[in-house]
């Protein structure tokens, strides 16, 4: 990764794949996103508790989902700073199965992340990515829907302030 | 019992000041499965032109979700968290959030709408440095679920 080079913003074009990547989510997993955001909601952790409101059984936080399939941008375009603006709709939930006693990294739920190239602003320096993700668990269903990623990937006329 | 649609525009004091550090990007990071260096490698974040290590496209979340909690809590915006859905999220960044930040969010009611027997409140948290520089918009959509009659 020392030496990525950033996409010629000139030679995208609109629709164009940037990439796919299947992430995998444990309980495990979940209980680490929850420490790290401070979002301690216990459908998230707690099988009763999700029960108790209806759900199968313990989520995803939508905010995992969210941060975790943009991964994908970031790596494509070799800067984390790079991702100027970042929007989702959650459409549906994400059960994690307890895998816990087949092994630390046996994934309780496995999604499927597409990106392609939405729209493409030369003048800005910047493109919008949209992001496709699918549960095969739950036949393909959306997870996320309008997930849709502006970069920007060369100096625009506006007021980014991380110019050096 | 649906949100109450008066308290649409309501703005509340900023939130106690966020000390952004390098360990909680890092910690963050990790839990999203971030493993770009620029999250945990000063140099590499450096040679991006970043001052220092670069928080994650959503770390902006942490901060947000907190500021948010005074309109969960506020007792005239009457919203039953138990019935509480994350329906949508925005993130648009003025600049990254890199380590060394302080940051302060202020939180104001966008919208309160009714749908059926549903209610949405959008809300958008203000980040911005405790000197006053701009950082990053939050707009989050909570949809209250209303009782089954």
């Amino acid at each position: 990764m020392s030496t990525h080079t950033t996409p010629d913003i000139a030679a995208l074009s609109k629709g164009e794949s940037i990439g796919t990547r299947t992430v995998e989510f444990t309980r495990g997993g979940l209980v680490r996103y929850a420490g790290a955001s401070g979002d301690f909601n216990p459908i998230h952790w707690s099988p009763s508790m999700a029960q108790s409101v209806g759900l199968p059984g313990v989520i995803a936080h939508g905010m995992l989902t969210m941060g975790t399939a943009v991964q994908l941008v970031t790596d494509w375009c070799g800067d984390p700073g790079a991702v100027i603006d970042y929007q989702t709709r959650f459409t549906a939930m994400v059960p994690v199965a307890d895998t816990t006693a087949d092994g630390p990294d046996v994934p309780g739920a496995r999604l499927e992340v597409t990106g392609k190239i939405g729209a493409l602003n030369l003048e800005d320096g910047t493109v919008r990515v949209d992001l496709t993700v699918t549960d095969p668990a739950q036949g393909g269903a959306k997870i996320l829907t309008k997930a849709q990623a502006v970069v920007r990937l060369a100096p625009g006329t506006g007021t980014g302030g991380d110019a050096q | 019992m649906s949100v109450n649609p008066d308290v649409q525009g309501r703005s509340y004091p900023p939130s106690p000041p966020y000390q952004v550090s390098r360990e909680k990007i890092r910690e963050f990071a990790a839990a999203v499965q971030a493993t770009h260096p620029a999250h945990t490698d000063l140099a590499a974040a450096q040679a991006l032109g970043h001052p220092d290590l670069v928080a994650p496209p959503t770390f902006a979340v942490v901060i947000a979700q907190g500021a948010e909690a005074v309109v969960v809590k506020d007792p005239e915006a009457n919203i039953d968290f138990t019935r509480v859905v994350h329906a949508d999220e925005r993130f648009t960044h003025h600049r990254p959030i890199v380590a060394g930040d302080e940051l302060a969010a202020t939180v104001t009611v966008e919208s309160v709408k009714s749908l059926g027997g549903h209610s949405m409140i959008t809300t958008r948290a203000d980040i911005a440095t405790t000197a006053g520089e701009p950082v990053s918009t939050v707009r989050s959509t909570l949809l209250v679920r209303g009782e089954e009659s």
